[in-house]
């Protein structure tokens, strides 16, 4: 098994051992059902579209404190020390502790498959629109966790790198949200570095290769940086 | 095994290792001694290629530290001070986290484990969370993990500290026996630890080597004799007088208290001047209330060399 394996392996038992996991997948469980059922009443529309659209708010504030342990905690107990001082390297470590976040955050939002049974149930939805909003609130997921991360990564305290964390995603977040239907440059900048745009073409049922690439390339760029912090203790 | 040269580590405008050589050979158990700040955990941290030297060379086995740092920590076992373990994890679980990350082989790893478990005495908590083990199992516990790989060195920073009597007295033992087989690099600020332990010692004080010996040279060295504290009721400058002809004493201080006069006298290396002592101060009618002799401890030396070193940096 490689080193990253075994990285994951551990993070995801770390997850189910202490209550976090738990704790999470309840409380997004609850959110997300409140917004769907009021959503629905409202809209009386058989999709996802805009209940998702409030998953993204819940999401901002839930993924930091996934991700809030993945490094501060190491640094803060010393276990860094002998983790980075057995045969791995720094990006075996950083992307075995990305894996299994993002396998919690999945496993966080799969339980909302309910929702779409339940739609199936009293309608007919459209299906496409339905796996387009899943491969978005994927990805998606991969971006916050690489923000968490590098917030944890720069700190020894958790609390610290959870309300950091959660701050940067409602910016990331605001900074589409707020600029939109404005015209010039600046505004079009905001809405490409903001999160906002590129999920909501997803939820429309478009598969965009541009909204694709920015997640991918946006979330390697962060783990990128994760790894030189991790590493920086070598030349600092 | 292990070559050290010219290695320093520097943080801002500080030196925590400033220039220090040396070698580590194969099968012996060579100690780290300085007060606390001297820079040991630093030295140790470069060579488990934790962090990089500001200058100077680390070689293990042929492999540097910096460049094929990799393959030199698959032969060595690292037990950091303090050592540091997940807390919400089961004993047998670490273990086997560890061993798989240490790219121990799917067949062997179970074997390697329980011999560690064995070897370290930590099968009555196999199955229980560290966050709930005392203090002497989580150290057992981190010893079990620097093993599970089986290296060639073991680099063990304070294994003792904060442990009571009888577990340092167990973890000591452990350790000599893991001499027997792997190269050991120990630091500690405790001294009969290195007596009883170590083959050779480097005595490490404000990042620069002052000391380097077997334990035993190094108390020969730098004792120089005994001391000897001495009572007497009588006439105190005749008796001074008197013992300074006795051969064999290098120096003697007196306190003149009136009726009573108290000396300290330091003897040569291998002299035993205590019956002289008696039968002069008898022949000049003094009488005796205290005589002790005390044998220079390592404690000494190393109070000694750590002081003197600080007085010629201020």
């Amino acid at each position: 098994m490689t080193s990253t394996g075994t990285i994951f392996q551990r993070e995801i038992n770390a997850y189910f051992l202490s209550p976090i996991a738990y704790v999470i997948i309840a409380v997004f469980m609850v959110f997300s059902g409140y917004f769907f059922s009021i959503m629905l009443g409202i809209t009386q529309e058989t999709t996802l579209r805009y209940s998702l659209a409030y998953t993204q708010f819940i999401l901002s504030i839930l993924t930091p404190v996934i991700t809030m342990r993945l490094l501060a905690e190491e640094n803060k107990t010393g276990t860094m020390e002998p983790l980075m001082t057995a045969p791995v390297t720094d990006f075996a470590v950083v992307f075995g502790k990305f894996l299994a976040a993002w396998a919690l955050y999945n496993i966080m939002i799969a339980p909302t498959a309910l929702y779409i049974i339940f739609l199936v149930w009293v309608g007919s939805p459209d299906y496409g629109a339905i796996v387009t909003s899943y491969i978005g609130l994927i990805l998606m997921g991969g971006l916050f966790i690489s923000v968490g991360m590098l917030v944890s990564a720069v700190t020894k305290n958790q609390i610290v790198a959870a309300v950091i964390g959660i701050v940067a995603l409602l910016i990331l977040l605001v900074i589409g949200l707020a600029s939109a239907g404005n015209e010039g440059w600046l505004y079009s900048t905001l809405r490409y570095i903001g999160t906002y745009d590129h999920w909501e073409t997803f939820t429309k049922g478009v598969l965009d290769t541009r909204d694709i690439i920015y997640y991918f390339s946006f979330s390697a760029l962060l783990i990128f940086i994760v790894v030189r912090i991790v590493e920086s203790r070598r030349w600092r | 095994m292990i070559k050290v040269e010219h290695l320093a580590k520097r943080y801002a405008d500080v030196y925590a290792v400033d220039d220090i050589s040396f070698e580590v050979n194969q099968g012996e158990i060579l100690g780290l001694l300085g007060p606390n700040g001297a820079g040991k955990t630093t030295t140790m941290r470069i060579l488990t290629c934790y962090m990089p030297a500001t200058s100077g060379t680390a070689v293990v086995e042929g492999y540097d530290v910096f460049r094929d740092s990799i393959h030199v920590r698959k032969l060595m076992g690292y037990l950091p001070e303090n050592v540091p373990l997940y807390p919400e994890m089961r004993v047998n679980e670490y273990l086997q986290f560890r061993a798989k990350l240490k790219k121990v082989p799917y067949r062997e790893r179970k074997m390697k484990i329980e011999e560690c478990i064995e070897k370290c005495r930590i099968q009555d908590v196999k199955k229980q969370i560290i966050g709930t083990l005392s203090k002497g199992y989580r150290q057992r516990v981190g010893l079990a993990d620097t093993l599970v790989h089986d290296p060639k060195i073991l680099i063990l920073d304070e294994p003792t500290i904060g442990l009571d009597p009888n577990q340092i007295r167990q973890v000591r033992q452990l350790i000599k026996e893991l001499g027997e087989k792997h190269t050991i690099l120990l630091s500690t600020h405790i001294l009969p630890e290195v007596e009883m332990i170590c083959g050779r010692v480097i005595i490490i004080n404000k990042g620069k080597i002052v000391a380097m010996d077997t334990p035993s040279n190094l108390a020969d060295q730098l004792k120089g004799g005994n001391n000897i504290a001495l009572e007497v009721r009588g006439n105190g400058e005749k008796i001074k007088e008197a013992l300074s002809g006795i051969k064999g004493i290098k120096k003697i201080t007196w306190h003149d208290n009136g009726e009573i006069s108290k000396y300290s006298i330091e003897t040569e290396r291998d002299y035993d001047v205590r019956e002289e002592v008696f039968s002069s101060i008898v022949k000049n009618n003094g009488i005796i209330r205290e005589m002790k002799q005390d044998a220079i401890t390592l404690e000494e030396i190393f109070h000694q060399i750590t002081t003197k070193e600080k007085e010629v940096e201020a």
